[in-house]
């Protein structure tokens, strides 16, 4: 049976659309858009674009699975991602994601069943020399530890409770100006 | 404008910079990690208060990420300061001792730049310089990269004037006689490249700069682009004049947020000024670059299966040839560079081949720009003359092995590299000796293991990350890496037999024949180097089911001292999450081995005057 998609996605998803062609080239670029907007591919937006492409759903399915960066499940509001570069490796990544793992009760690749947090793992931001790095939204932590994530946890909280109180001096910087 | 006109500007606006105070706030990823935004911040709210007109300038990657966040003040007519670390306490000191004031905190400074103060280490003298020379990071951490005024006045874009006033054939011959390699790995001498794309007869012909850089432990590329982006876009607009092309793309990884960013303003302002799009200065060469980013595979920075992610398929390498030089995006020839290889271009031009190949080795001409982390002291990008040696790079630039540590192993070249141990560290750095010993120059990633370090641990790590990238089209490479993946997890948790590692030699063998792209022909480098260099780890592992390195899991047990615990503290009890930690009749805590985890949370929180918590291997010699 076809599921209606919400209202509300479908006019995100149009206006995403309306400035790409209807050529391949643009499948990437659009799915990172709407993978931008949505912080994963719905899959009534999957079906959307390959009637806008003209493609085969299955291609649109193939491409997306083919890459790391696309999801087809939701991410968490704080989407957690836990480097596991090499020097990240070599420095204790691998204890810091079983610490996350074990302390938010989820698996990697999972999200929290109140969608607050969802677990997942990159490989290499680019970050190796603050080693072991997570990376949480568009704040990167530096030299994590498996004890300090308890406090990022409870970090994160507080930010909810006070919305406009910053990150603590030191602990955290941020990708975006 | 005419160049004369834009230079002007330029150098006007450049000049009238030197006569303020200005501040520079290294403020690439690595340094926004650190907090340099927040240092920004601080300086802007502590010189409006004090009505100061100052400048606080972000700039890219001074190369030294280990003192991050990295700040350089400098005055008209005074010595220029560095500082390392600043924190944003640090940086109202800063205001009112050296912006301000006289006083220029030298106590809390990395160096002067100028000459040497007392009680300062001059900048140049430190160890680290007497190796390294900075030629495509000449500009990172000096120049604004947002700004393209910046870029011009320290030299920019005189080397795409100079070419294109030049004909193919004269720039290709130039390029050819540089000796540049390209530095995407392999080291394919550039200038045939070229030759051969602007002989191929298909229309269009496309550049494209290969910035994934999917190798883990690499980030030379991505600082590049962050810190001097232009000259990226100034090489491909060399190269486009050189083979005749009007179309680039910069492929770039999705990871790389703040490079997408600052390639974007580089390419609208060169466009604004007419260094690229119609008629670049009026020499007739019409080119146009698009960004494409990246969606996160690996193999994508394979050139065939780049092209076809560009192309919004699924990146699968595919059998040569026909080479992309003739047939590559959309069937049309193609040329494909790494972001070092395209941003030597310029330099080159302008000051010449002959010049150029003075630098470096017989085989391997200028500088290798190196990442530099792990285990070393001083870690950030280094770029240094082909030849330097190991030794050179691990000791006098990254300081040697931090902690009072034992060196182990250099691991170079990500994946597709090795790992060489203490006996090699005098192989120079330059494409063929590398690959002699095994490894390869590859994306330039060089990190740094020591004894903490499990080596069985780390070709399990590489052969992982390869296995899971692997794009499935080649058998020995799909089902070859797993087969070798699950012997080496045998390995690591204790499984293993003495005949495995005869099986390791002769998949490896296999999946390097079976395999059709560089990703499964060198994913069995890690492992063959290991094998080679650290044979006795196996070796302990497999006899011992001991882990020297105290890493594998399987292979070890935690264990509190009990001489050495104090009976006051619960510190380790109260973070184990297993609750594995009980009090003995004395009050000494002990770990009940059946319930722990081996999280490492009490070694970790367990006070450093005691240091009671120890990992020991094999588990058994736990048992007291
Ligand atoms: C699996 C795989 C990954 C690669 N990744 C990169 C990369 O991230 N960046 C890069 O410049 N070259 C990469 N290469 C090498 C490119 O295929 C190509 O040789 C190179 O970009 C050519 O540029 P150059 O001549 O300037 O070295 C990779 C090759 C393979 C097989
Ligand atoms: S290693 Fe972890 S689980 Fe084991 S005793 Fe220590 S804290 Fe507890
Ligand atoms: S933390 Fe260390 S000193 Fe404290 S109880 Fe545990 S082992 Fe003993």
């Amino acid at each position: 049976m076809k599921r209606l998609a919400s209202k509300e996605l479908i006019d995100k998803l149009r206006t995403i659309l309306a400035h790409h062609g209807r050529e391949r080239v643009e499948l990437i670029p659009i799915l990172q858009e709407v993978q931008q907007e949505f912080g994963y591919l719905p899959r009534e937006a999957m079906l959307e674009i390959a009637n806008f492409l003209e493609v085969p759903s299955s291609s649109v399915y193939g491409t997306a699975t083919f890459y790391n960066e696309f999801r087809l499940t939701p991410i968490g509001r704080h989407p957690v991602r836990v480097c596991l570069g090499t020097a990240c490796h070599m420095r204790g990544g691998k204890r810091v994601l079983e610490a996350f793992e074990r302390e938010v009760g989820i698996r990697v690749g999972e999200i929290t069943g109140d969608g607050e947090v969802s677990l997942d793992r990159v490989a290499c931001v680019g970050c190796c020399v603050m080693a072991p790095v997570v990376v949480i939204g568009e704040d990167i932590h530096p030299r994590m530890t498996p004890f300090k994530v308890e406090e990022v946890l409870v970090e994160l909280k507080q930010k909810d409770g006070s919305q406009q109180s910053p990150s603590p001096e030191g602990v955290s910087g941020s990708l975006s100006t | 404008m005419n160049f004369a006109e834009i230079y002007h500007q330029a150098i006007s606006q450049w000049e009238a910079l030197q006569q303020k105070t200005r501040i520079l706030v290294g403020a690439a990823t690595c340094g926004r990690a650190a907090g340099a935004l927040d240092v920004v911040r601080a300086f802007e709210s502590e010189l409006a208060k004090r009505g100061s007109d100052a400048l606080v300038i972000p700039v890219g990657c001074m190369g030294l990420c280990y003192a991050e966040p990295l700040v350089v003040i400098m005055k008209p007519g005074e010595f220029s300061v560095c500082y390392g670390k600043v924190t944003t306490e640090a940086v109202r000191r800063l205001v009112d001792g050296y912006v301000l004031g006289d006083d220029p905190c030298l106590e809390i400074a990395l160096g002067t730049f100028e000459i040497g103060e007392e009680g300062a280490p001059f900048i140049p003298e430190l160890p680290r310089f007497e190796r390294e020379l900075r030629l495509i990071m000449r500009r990172c951490g000096h120049i604004n990269p947002e700004d393209i005024n910046h870029y011009i006045a320290t030299g920019g874009y005189k080397g795409l004037v100079k070419a294109l006033g030049m004909s193919s054939d004269d720039i290709i011959a130039e390029v050819n006689v540089s000796g540049l390699r390209g530095r995407g790995g392999a080291g394919f001498p550039t200038g045939r490249k070229w030759e051969l794309c602007y002989q191929a007869l298909g229309r269009p012909k496309y550049v494209i700069c290969n910035a994934d850089e999917g190798d883990p432990g690499a980030f030379a590329d991505r600082a590049l682009l962050e810190s001097d982006p232009h000259s990226v876009v100034e090489g491909m607009i060399i190269a486009a004049h050189a083979i005749s092309a009007s179309l680039g793309y910069i492929y770039v990884r999705s990871e790389y947020p703040l490079a997408v960013k600052h390639c974007k303003i580089a390419l609208e302002q060169a466009e604004a000024l007419g260094l690229l799009g119609k008629d670049i200065l009026g020499s007739g060469l019409s080119f146009r670059i698009e960004i494409a980013q990246g969606a996160g595979a690996f193999v994508c920075g394979e050139s065939s299966a780049l092209m076809y992610a560009i192309e919004g398929r699924r990146g699968m390498p595919r059998v040569r040839p026909p080479h992309s030089i003739e047939s590559g995006l959309w069937q049309k020839p193609t040329l494909l560079n790494n972001v070092k290889t395209l941003a030597s271009v310029p330099l080159i031009i302008d000051r010449g081949a002959q010049w150029y190949a003075t630098i470096g080795t017989a085989g391997s001409k200028g500088t290798a720009l190196f990442a530099l982390a792990g285990k070393v002291a001083y870690t950030g990008l280094v770029e240094v003359p082909m030849g330097t040696t190991l030794r050179q790079l691990v000791d006098d630039v990254g300081g040697g092995v931090s902690g009072g540590k034992q060196f182990k192993a250099v691991q170079i070249g990500g994946p597709s590299g090795g790992c060489l141990p203490e006996s090699l560290l005098d192989t120079p750095v330059d494409f063929d000796s590398l690959r002699e010993a095994g490894s390869m120059m590859g994306s330039g990633g060089m990190i740094v293991l020591d004894e903490d370090n499990c080596m069985v641990d780390a070709a399990h790590y590489f052969l992982d990350f390869i296995q899971k990238e692997s794009c499935g089209k080649c058998t020995m490479c799909r089902l070859g890496t797993k087969h070798l993946l699950e012997i080496l997890s045998d390995i690591t948790s204790g499984k293993g037999n003495i005949e495995d590692l005869d099986l390791l030699f002769e998949l490896s063998e296999g999946i390097r024949e079976g395999s059709l792209c560089g990703l499964g022909k060198t994913a069995t480098n890690p492992v063959l180097t290991t094998l080679r260099y650290f044979r006795s780890e196996y070796e302990a592992h497999i006899l011992e089911r001991r882990c020297p390195a105290l890493v594998c899991k399987e292979l070890i047990a935690y264990l509190i001292l009990p001489e050495k615990c104090d009976k006051g503290c619960e510190h380790c009890m109260l973070v184990c999450p297993a609750e594995a930690i009980y009090r003995d009749e004395k009050r000494i805590k002990v770990i009940d081995q059946t319930k722990c985890t081996k999280c490492g949370s009490c070694e970790e929180v367990c006070p450093p005057e005691y240091n009671a918590v120890v990992k020991v291997s094999p588990p058994s010699s736990a048992k007291r």
